[in-house]
């Protein structure tokens, strides 16, 4: 190749070859110092990405933990009515998806030896669902009309005597056999009562559901939200919050989020300072390639600009590998902790490019500041 | 020498030993702040838990079975086994009383107003009792804080009520009015909302309940909220099989099993049960909680190892020359990193009693602003977070020491790195 071909090829090239050839070289020349200063930049990346999708997750995760405390919604008939029989179709179809709604109906009967009881008819398979602190010994199952399969409380069933045994009980002149299938136990009302399925109860019973306990998911604006439209879905009936499950559910999670986000902000703060001081570190390193420059006939502009140039693409390539590593972070503590993988939040990942360019550019501002000050030939006699 | 040249070097390069030494103390003043919350979070959360209400339910031995519907009592009122008010403050002596936030006597009984009937609950709100020299306050106030009242609450010993809400607004009452049942004219402090049955319900002092029910001294039932340990393999066993030895380590855990066995040793003819609604969930949020922040202290601890191997990396980097000068005179690899090392630990020894001093700072302020309590530092954590610090100086600096060791000294003093 001859010497013009050579000085042709070049002049055709475009005037930006040089400035991206530098940055190139300055980081494969000095890999170590370059990889140390994107690994500190990776990880501060890294730990942020994870704090801040824990951080939008952690209520979602912890609301899903706190729904077994069961209903937060209770609907009534107003003064003591029955609900209409559509109430729970309603409800349902209010709902979609976004929670679980238990029929209620209760009566209060008297055993063959003239004892009352108070015997309440549901949905099993909803009650497991919403009542998870239930604690059952078996749940009835079958659909056997006589005797009927009934879950008895463990205060009634040593009231009624020997299980196993069909047992008599009577509603207004309406006897009915039933059989303890399982035995249940809370601590509170529902020890003392006989639960039956909600067909078999309004058949005997001819009562229907007064009722409705609803477990909804959300946020408690998403809660109210809910109960407007039962409200508006069902006129006859009095929706309540259940203001000891929804008033406390609010306070530890506040408490929680308040906890987390002071641990994010010190763990962010910490990760920026480390990135701060080792980028400090590489830039005021690189002081005789500045001499050098300037020496050479550099502008004050371009100089800056290739150090910002330089600062940015650390950043970026820092933060966009610290995003992924992060994300798989999260996603680890969510699957440890909570036993359901965290959501990757892609809208973090503008905050993360912003803070990590930020940063780098910070980082390099300080001892470009401090160097413009100095004579190149001082640098460049190692002074 | 050695110790000179370790002093001189602190002494002349003041403001990159400050730099490193900041690092360390930044860093080890969030680890050891994050240690002191995580380590505490428990016990706090576990205190948020208690506004969920009482967890324990003690109830009369030989009982009949609750008529109740929607928190309206369909059982004759007299009938039924009652406990005796005089046994409540033995509450206080059982082992784990430091772990009992407060227990509320109730005694529902039904009370004949102008033309309904209303259920009357009887209950302490916020009543000054005393076991032994202990004097302590206790009722719904702390047990229930979720029921708010418009007006103002009564106090125990005078014979004013609370009306719930809805029965108040189906009487038109307004807190300052006089309600009259069972014969007696009552002042209406205030009105009761709870979200629950109560609302319904005329809640009164329980003195006021027991003379309308006529029984001096009876209570239904009394709820207590006791702060306790998640549920574990041991808290489910039944006592009744287990050695002695076996006994008094689950006698003397605060589990919600163990302190429903206390609280039926304290009040005579009684059953303990816990609430499972309640004490079965507490368990589940909070060891959550708390395994959230212990994973997230390991994400503090990292960040704060990575700032400071960072900064003694740098600081160790930029004395390349000094190393090549004392090496062209002679010193072998060992001495010279003998004067980083030594360097290192004390810059991580002073750091680190400065970032601890600061750490605990930091734990208090948390503490404060979030959970409006101390948050309690073990000093046994002190030894330790030092010896992270100069085991994470150390490692941070032992890679850039050995660079600086192993480069030529030719290089260096000429100032080709």
């Amino acid at each position: 190749m001859s010497r013009n071909e050579i000085v042709d090829r070049r002049t055709g090239r475009p005037h930006t070859s040089m400035f991206v050839r530098m940055l190139l070289r300055a980081a494969v020349l000095r890999r170590g110092r370059a990889a140390s200063a994107l690994i500190a930049m990776v990880v501060a990346a890294a730990v942020t990405t994870a704090m801040l999708n824990l951080y939008a997750d952690v209520e979602a995760k912890l609301r899903r933990e706190f729904r077994s405390y069961g209903a937060n919604i209770v609907v009534v008939g107003k003064d003591g009515a029955s609900l209409p029989p559509d109430a729970l179709n309603k409800a349902d179809a209010t709902l979609v998806g976004q929670g679980v709604a238990v029929p209620f109906s209760y009566v209060v009967a008297r055993t063959s030896d003239g004892q009352s009881v108070v015997v309440a008819g549901t949905d099993f398979a909803r009650v497991h669902k919403l009542d998870s602190w239930w604690s059952v010994s078996a749940w009835p199952e079958s659909n056997s009309q006589n005797p009927l399969p009934a879950l008895v409380g463990k205060r009634a069933a040593a009231v009624l005597g020997a299980s196993g045994k069909p047992f008599q009980l009577s509603f207004q002149g309406h006897s009915v056999q039933m059989m303890a299938v399982g035995t249940l136990t809370t601590g509170a009302a529902e020890d003392s009562r006989i639960f039956i399925s909600e067909q078999a109860f309004e058949a005997w019973t001819g009562v229907r559901a007064s009722t409705i306990e609803i477990g909804a998911s959300g946020s408690n604006g998403e809660v109210m939200a809910t109960m407007k439209r039962l409200e508006q879905a069902l006129p006859q009936a009095e929706v309540r919050p259940v203001r000891q499950i929804m008033e406390a559910e609010g306070r530890v999670l506040g408490k929680t989020r308040a906890a987390l986000l002071a641990a994010a902000a010190l763990i962010i703060l910490t990760a920026a300072l480390c990135v701060l001081a080792t980028l400090m570190g590489w830039v005021f390193d690189r002081r005789r390639d500045f001499a050098i420059m300037k020496a050479l006939g550099a502008s004050e502009g371009l100089l800056n600009g290739f150090f910002a140039a330089e600062a940015s693409v650390l950043g970026l390539v820092g933060a966009v590998l610290g995003f992924v590593i992060g994300i798989g972070l999260a996603a680890w503590i969510g699957r440890v902790n909570f036993n359901a993988a965290v959501v990757p939040r892609f809208s973090v990942l503008p905050t993360v490019v912003a803070g990590s360019i930020g940063v780098a550019l910070l980082s390099a501002a300080l001892p470009i500041g401090l160097l413009r000050r100095v004579q190149p030939a001082i640098i460049l006699r190692g002074e | 020498m050695f110790v000179r040249l370790v002093y001189e070097s602190f002494r002349r390069q003041k403001r990159r030993k400050a730099l490193a030494g900041i690092a360390i103390t930044l860093g080890v003043a969030v680890a050891t702040a994050m240690i002191a919350v995580a380590t505490d979070i428990g016990d706090k959360i576990s205190r948020e838990l208690r506004s969920y209400g009482a967890n324990l339910l003690v109830t009369p031995q030989e009982d009949t079975l609750d008529v109740e519907i929607g928190g309206v009592n369909l059982k004759p009122p007299s009938d039924g086994a009652f406990l005796n008010e005089a046994d409540l403050p033995k509450i206080r002596g059982t082992f784990w009383h430091h772990n009992i936030v407060g227990f509320t006597p109730m005694l529902p009984v039904s009370a004949e107003l102008a033309r309904s009937k209303a259920t009357l609950l009887g209950t302490y709100f916020a009543k000054q009792l005393s076991f032994g020299k202990d004097d302590f306050a206790t009722g719904v106030r702390t047990t229930n804080p979720w029921w708010k009242v418009n007006g103002s609450w009564p106090l125990d010993e005078s014979g004013d009520v609370l009306v719930g809400e809805r029965l108040a607004s189906r009487l038109g009452i307004h807190p300052g009015a006089e309600i009259n049942f069972s014969g007696q004219e009552h002042k209406v402090a205030g009105v009761l909302s709870t979200g629950g049955a109560e609302d319904d319900q005329i809640v009164a002092p329980l003195h006021v309940a027991q003379q309308v029910l006529g029984k001096p001294g009876a209570v239904r039932r009394i709820y207590v909220s006791a702060l306790t340990k998640p549920e574990d393999a041991l808290a489910k066993r039944d006592p009744k099989t287990m050695n002695p030895e076996l006994f008094d380590r689950w006698y003397c855990s605060p589990y919600v099993q163990s302190i429903a066995y206390q609280l039926q040793e304290a009040i005579p003819h009684s059953h303990a049960e816990q609430i499972r609604q309640v004490a079965q969930n507490e368990g589940t949020v909070l060891s959550r909680i708390k395994g959230l922040m212990l994973l997230i202290t390991f994400a503090a601890l990292l960040a704060s190892a990575l700032a400071v191997s960072a900064a003694m990396a740098t600081a160790i980097f930029e004395r390349r020359a000094e190393v090549g000068l004392m090496k062209a005179l002679g010193a072998g690899y060992s001495s010279v990193a003998a004067i980083f090392f030594a360097e290192a630990a004390l810059l991580a020894i002073f750091g680190g009693a400065a970032g601890y001093a600061g750490g605990i700072l930091l734990a208090h302020e948390i503490g404060h602003a979030i959970f409006n309590s101390q948050i309690t530092i073990q000093p046994v954590l002190f030894p330790i977070i030092l010896a992270i610090a100069v085991a994470v100086t150390f490692a941070g600096s032992a890679a850039a020491i050995r660079k600086a060791v192993l480069f030529d000294p030719v290089f260096a003093l000429r100032g080709e790195a």
